[in-house]
């Protein structure tokens, strides 16, 4: 039975433009406006969206590296956006990260086993001995020797070295993990390498992911629910296969068009967007995709969709529905 | 006697020399293929296959430890090794252009829009003046910039990221080229621009018959764009094929592991991970250089290195064990 | 806290050390090295090699006295020249100045003095403006607000003038030298420090650490601190030149190390009016042992930075 772990409603993070003036004020930048989802234990949720779109906002909300300007993110049915800093060590060591690019995650000059070792020695005092077996342990899991944490991070390729940044994700066993574009800058055939690892992980721990990228193929493979976000706002969210073979949002119908063929005679229904992704200054009135939208109506310009469900699970934020 | 293909590049080597000569590197080992007027050609492969360099060879600007040691590159005929640098000057820009990945990059933060696409003509004596300018606006509506007279005067970096990519596009096209190379010119895009831009350069293929030679690690591009395919392991062309007889059967290991270990949308078929890692190749191992990574490696594979097999019906694939009999309509009906 | 691990070494890789090691080696740049490493063990051995002492004159034998002064005993004999010179001999390798010291002795004791006062002066500043430009790039708002407003009007000053300004009021000294030398130069490193910070912050390891409640101090001095330590050792090598000229010019100045010690500038400064004597060995051998360190110590600073930065941007 699905059980949430991780629960975001209605988040919103408004950054302030500077130069305001008496007279006028800018304005502010609306980088996540209003968003609700659930990421339940032991499972992963795809978050696709273009530049732009607010999910690597909503990757530092979750991390608490941010706080919302408004709205609720519930962690284990604690509301963990009201807790002032202080008190977020606990929630810090059961939500971790795993950036994009494998070279500048690791600290050059450290060594690896300290550098995975860091965030546990952050918040617990932990025996030496304690220490080493943990990570010792963390290699394994990831498929490492445990003999290599004295190398230094340049000392490994590209693959390994996200492996050591999953290791380090996981060393206070944490329950949730964001990855941000895990694998977007690792070679092709090392990326199969890393999503099986992240996989089989999952599988032997039962730790959820928030798997943020923009390569909906991978993002539908490893994730049971996938949403896709466009300038801050949610516009479909439903489980990974059925978003691939009904698209509803005229948005994601776009993403899976665009996104490429895996042989060369595969049909798609080619719909190609015109124009460019509005600014988050100044977002469209109503829905905030009509300026492009091929299917817009005189009722998208002036309202705002909600996300309804369609079916069990799918919901949609559009008037088409 | 039939015409000469546009490009024909034959046995190419180039190595790196390092630290003094003492440590050769042969990033590109004996590459040969021919890309035809108006074609696109595929040239895939991982970091470090040498796809770049193979690029860098044809339009010969290589960093100053890299060498073209052997073979030859001929454009309509005519060995582009043989000429001098002025020679060459007159060729980039004028018969071959290039597009390349960063667009921050190819474009100088310092000069108008219209300056930078108006370079190439200007440079090659094409045009001047007014038919220069018009000229501009043309390339740049053909690249979808809207109102580009009121761009002209624009600099890159109040451009977006699709927009830039699509000036570089302008750029090259501005000289008449015969042949456009493009080094991964999308990766940093996203997908629905992606999409826009792939499509674009198809209408200008469509339009001006330029031969196209698409470097990318992206299976996906190769299948909607491509020809003719080159897929290319520590420096060598391991497979080649037409773009549809590599999808449909993929007669090198490497070939059908990428194949493989690629998601796909629409289902969870788990994936296959490619043991091992990408060579290196400043140590490569004896015989097939795919062979630590291979599952049907054989004795033979680990000692021998293999020639190239010609395949029935075109292409070749560089394994001992490639299956060289053609596709039967059978086999499509059952793979497609 | 370092950890440290019982690792499985294998015979491969120690060999691959042992290349590696050979290899860095040959890429050296020997020249200077040299030279500093020479300079470096005669400041330490000085007071063992040194053929003479540096404050008293050479005890001068009867037949040199009668030969310069036609006296059978002297006191000391004054203005000797080197020995390859009509007059000199290899007592006085070098020749004595006009208090007839051994000019090589004095010059080997102020090797001590001008590396000492170059290398810890260059230190101290060193480490008061990484720590500065650590504090300022990283904490940013007004600790980098008032850093950096007081380390640009602190560059403004014209670094000798200020040097003196100072020294008038401490007095003379070798230790009031490195004082001022550290609050003259400390700027430099502050500025440069800064901008790399700057740029350091914004990497993922550092973001990293934060997002994981790693206090301030700790990423400071564990993420930090060693990132920066090759811009700071290019800096520092560099400076280090710097540094001898200033504290040779101070002391020529007559403002810096006081007489009767044997500081090259104030080698130097007392000699000026040799020169016009016609006794060029007095003025000369110190300016080429000021030259020599400064250069080389240039000259490393240089190889340094060229070396570092490759390496930093492959990382």
């Amino acid at each position: 039975m699905a059980e949430p772990l991780l629960e975001v409603r209605d988040l919103k993070k408004h950054f302030r433009v500077k130069g305001a003036r008496l007279w006028h004020s800018p304005g502010s930048v609306k980088a996540v406006d209003g968003i609700t989802f659930t990421v339940n234990r032991g499972e992963t949720l795809g978050l696709v969206g273009e530049s732009g779109c607010g999910k690597t906002t909503t990757s530092k909300l979750v991390l608490a590296a941010e706080r919302p300007t408004a709205g609720v993110i519930a962690f284990d049915g604690q509301d963990i956006s009201a807790l002032p800093d202080g008190q977020l060590n606990d929630y810090r060591r059961k939500v971790q990260v795993v950036f994009q690019d494998p070279f500048s995650s690791l600290s050059p000059r450290m060594r690896v086993g300290e550098i995975i070792a860091e965030p546990l020695q952050a918040h617990n005092s932990i025996s030496r001995q304690d220490l080493e077996t943990r990570v010792s342990e963390l290699f394994e899991l990831v498929g490492l020797r445990p003999d290599m944490a004295r190398l230094f991070p340049h000392e490994f390729s590209g693959g390994q070295r996200q492996r050591l940044a999953i290791a380090r994700a996981l060393s206070t066993n944490s329950q949730l993990i964001v990855l941000d574009e895990p694998v977007s800058a690792l070679d092709v055939s090392i990326r199969a390498h890393i999503i099986v690892l992240l996989e089989d992980l999952q599988e032997r721990l039962g730790v959820s992911y928030l798997f943020i990228a923009h390569d909906l193929a991978a993002v539908s493979h490893l994730s049971q629910r996938t949403a896709v976000m466009y300038l801050g706002k949610l516009v479909e969210v439903a489980d990974s296969l059925e978003m691939c073979t009904k698209p509803l949002h005229p948005y994601t119908k776009a993403l899976f068009a665009a996104s490429l063929p895996s042989h060369p005679d595969e049909k798609r229904e080619e719909i190609v967007l015109t124009g460019e992704v509005p600014s988050a200054l100044n977002p469209p009135t109503g829905c905030h995709f009509h300026p492009r939208c091929p299917f817009a109506m005189a009722r998208c310009r002036e309202e705002e969709p909600v996300l309804t469900e369609q079916s069990s699970g799918h919901t949609v934020a559009c008037h088409l529905f | 006697m039939s015409t000469p293909p546009l490009l024909r590049v034959e046995g190419l080597q180039t190595h790196y020399f390092g630290f003094g000569g003492s440590r050769v590197v042969k990033a590109v080992d004996g590459v040969s293929f021919t890309v035809e007027a108006g074609e696109t050609f595929g040239l895939v492969g991982e970091s470090g296959c040498g796809k770049t360099t193979t690029c860098h060879s044809i339009v010969r600007l290589l960093s100053s430890s890299a060498k073209i040691v052997g073979g030859s590159i001929e454009l309509n005929g005519q060995n582009l090794l043989d000429l001098s640098a002025k020679e060459m000057r007159e060729v980039r820009g004028r018969r071959i252009a290039s597009i390349l990945q960063d667009p921050m990059a190819s474009l100088d933060p310092l000069f108008s829009i219209g300056n930078q696409v108006a370079e190439p003509a200007y440079y090659h004596g094409l045009l001047r003046g007014r038919p220069l300018l018009q000229r501009v606006n043309e390339l740049l509506k053909a690249v979808r910039i809207p109102s580009p007279e009121k761009r002209l005067r624009e600099f890159p970096h109040q451009m977006s990221g699709g927009m830039r990519q699509r000036i570089v596009g302008a750029i090259a096209q501005a000289g008449n080229p015969l042949l456009i190379i493009a080094d991964e010119p999308t990766t940093n895009l996203d997908v629905t621009i992606q999409l826009q831009y792939l499509n674009l350069l198809k209408e200008l293929q469509a339009a001006t018959n330029v031969a196209l030679i698409f470097v990318t690690h992206n299976l996906g591009i190769v299948a909607k764009m491509c020809d003719t395919v080159a897929v290319m392991y520590a420096g060598k062309i391991v497979e080649k094929q037409s773009v549809r007889g590599l999808f449909y059967k993929p007669r090198h290991p490497y070939t059908k592991a990428l194949l493989d270990s690629i998601p796909k949308l629409g289902t969870k078929e788990p994936l296959y991970a490619v043991p091992g890692q990408p060579p290196d190749l400043s140590a490569l191992p004896p015989g097939c250089s795919f062979h630590p990574r291979c599952a049907q490696a054989t004795d033979r594979c680990r000692s021998e290195e293999p020639g190239d097999k010609l395949i029935d019906g075109g292409g070749m694939a560089r394994c001992w064990q490639a299956d060289t009999q053609s596709q039967t309509r059978a086999q499509e009906a059952v793979n497609g | 806290m370092a950890i440290t691990f019982d690792s499985v070494r294998s015979v491969a890789t120690d060999a691959r050390r042992a290349r590696n090691f050979f290899r860095l080696l040959r890429q050296l740049p020997t020249v200077p090295l040299l030279i500093i490493s020479i300079l470096a063990f005669v400041a330490i051995f000085a007071d063992v090699i040194a053929p003479h002492s540096k404050l008293d004159p050479v005890t001068p034998t009867s037949a040199q006295c009668t030969a310069l002064y036609g006296a059978p005993s002297c006191p000391y004999l004054e203005g000797v020249p080197p020995f390859w010179s009509e007059g000199g001999n290899l007592n006085t390798p070098l020749g004595t100045d006009f208090l007839g010291r051994d000019v090589l002795s004095r010059l080997m004791h102020g090797a001590r003095i001008s590396l000492l006062v170059a290398l810890m002066g260059t230190l101290v500043a060193g480490t008061i403006g990484t720590l500065l430009g650590v504090l300022a790039g990283y904490m940013g708002r007004w600790w980098d607000q008032v850093i950096m407003r007081v380390t640009d009007a602190w560059l403004t000053l014209p670094s000798l003038v200020f040097a003196i300004l100072l020294l008038s009021v401490r007095g003379p000294g070798v230790w009031n030298v490195v004082l001022v030398l550290a609050l003259v130069f400390w700027s430099r490193y502050s500025r440069a420090v800064r901008g790399e910070v700057l740029a350091l912050r914004e990497r993922d390891f550092v973001k990293l650490a934060e997002i994981n409640g790693i206090s301030k101090t700790r990423i400071i001095f564990r993420h930090l601190i060693p990132n920066v330590m090759n811009t700071v050792m290019v800096l520092f090598s560099l400076q280090v030149g710097v540094a001898v000229i200033i504290e040779a010019s101070l002391s020529f100045l007559g403002v810096g190390v006081p007489p009767p010690e044997p500081s090259w500038g104030l080698m130097l400064a007392q000699e000026r009016d040799a020169m016009m004597e016609g006794k060029w060995w007095l003025a000369v051998f110190p300016g080429i042992c000021i030259s020599l360190l400064v250069l080389s110590a240039n000259m490393l600073g240089d190889w340094l930075r060229v070396r570092l930065d490759p390496q930093l941007r492959n990382r």
